[in-house]
């Protein structure tokens, strides 16, 4: 289960930019990008998410996953094409072997949202 | 009354592992030391695969070995019997090696040997298909093994790891004939994902293919390296 590690990264990532802040601001949503094409299991990494960061300052913090499919591009056709996980990775009209893939690999911390005090106009 | 503020940080996941990887690079660099990554399902030969290496090119090359087991030094004193040093990390639950873990082998390695004495450090991976694909450790190359018992599906359902291989190593090929087996699907499910691939098949029990793996090695390791080793 690489999920508590990759937790254990994003944590500490995003430490170091909450620490960088003058206010320490409560950080209530965390954005992450995660591909198709990846590693990481979006279920999983919630999961470890909520047991790692509780007591921490992200324990209040909610994680927001939004996946990515895997999309590659055949440079033959010029065209775009979703291949099938598990099964076929070529393009399925002219059979060439999947390169360039345009979707499908971030493992990205996209934003945080935080609440701060706000200073009347 | 307080306001949402919504900061854009757009940092990779794996930023901190990946720092640490490329510090890693930055030494063997700077050591003239190539860095190789070999992973695979547990299994699947990396040991022996090594240990024939081991055998055939410590003449040539000065090579150490940083090993990577969940909780045994079995193949680590397999290896030290080649008489290259070995560091052994026992990764405990973690199932690969990050780029921390290498960093601390590589200091105790520093402490016995110096490190622009050697040529080629190789990495054994914890045998996993899937993790070590995504934690790099500071490598020049990622070796992948895949045992022809594994049979064909494999790159097709673990493809992180066989789109991440600049070598593919299909190893046991002795067994090919007891095995309903198909060595050419392999090979063309593999290149469907990773086109640029090299693909070696070897059997380290008859001898077959390792002599162009040990090709492989050798062109791998920086020239300079070499040249100096003669």
């Amino acid at each position: 289960m690489h999920e508590t590690d990759m937790t254990k990264a994003l944590m500490i990532t995003l430490r170091e930019w909450w620490e960088s802040q003058p206010t320490r601001p409560p950080v209530e949503r965390v954005f992450l990008t995660v591909g198709q094409f990846t590693c990481v299991e979006p279920a999983s990494l919630q999961f470890a998410f909520e047991v790692q960061t509780r007591g921490t300052f992200l324990a209040n913090a909610q994680l927001v996953i939004q996946e990515t499919p895997l999309i590659a591009f055949c440079q033959v056709c010029q065209l775009e094409y979703r291949p099938k996980f598990g099964l076929r990775y070529a393009c399925p009209t002219c059979q060439a072997p999947m390169d360039d893939i345009r979707s499908g690999r971030e493992l990205k911390i996209d934003r945080v949202e935080y609440a701060t005090a706000a200073t009347p106009p | 009354m307080h306001q949402i503020i919504d900061e854009t940080l757009g940092i990779n996941l794996l930023h901190a592992n990946q720092a640490g990887a490329d510090h890693n690079r930055a030494h063997f660099d700077e050591w003239g030391i190539t860095c190789l990554n070999v992973m695979s399902s547990p299994g699947a030969g990396k040991t022996v695969l090594l240990e024939k290496t081991l055998a055939a090119l410590t003449d040539a090359l000065k090579i150490a070995v940083i090993e990577g087991d969940m909780t045994t030094e079995l193949d680590a004193d397999r290896l030290r019997q080649y008489g290259v040093p070995v560091i052994a990390i026992n990764t405990g639950r973690a199932c690969h090696l990050d780029a921390r873990m290498v960093a601390g082998g590589l200091h105790t390695l520093s402490q016995t040997h110096t490190p622009t004495d050697l040529d080629l450090v190789i990495v054994e991976n914890v045998g996993n298909l899937v993790c070590p694909a995504e934690f790099e450790v500071g490598e020049h190359a990622k070796v992948a093994l895949l045992s022809i018992t594994e049979g064909e599906d494999k790159p097709l359902k673990y493809p992180v790891m066989f789109r991440e291989a600049d070598v593919l190593v299909i190893t046991k090929v002795d067994l090919a004939p007891y095995l309903d087996v198909d060595l050419s699907r392999i090979e063309a499910n593999v290149r469907e994902i990773n086109p640029q691939v090299t693909i070696i098949a070897v059997s380290a029990q008859t001898g077959a293919g390792l002599e162009a793996w040990f090709d492989w090695v050798r062109a791998a390791v920086k020239p300079s390296q070499l040249a100096a080793a003669h």
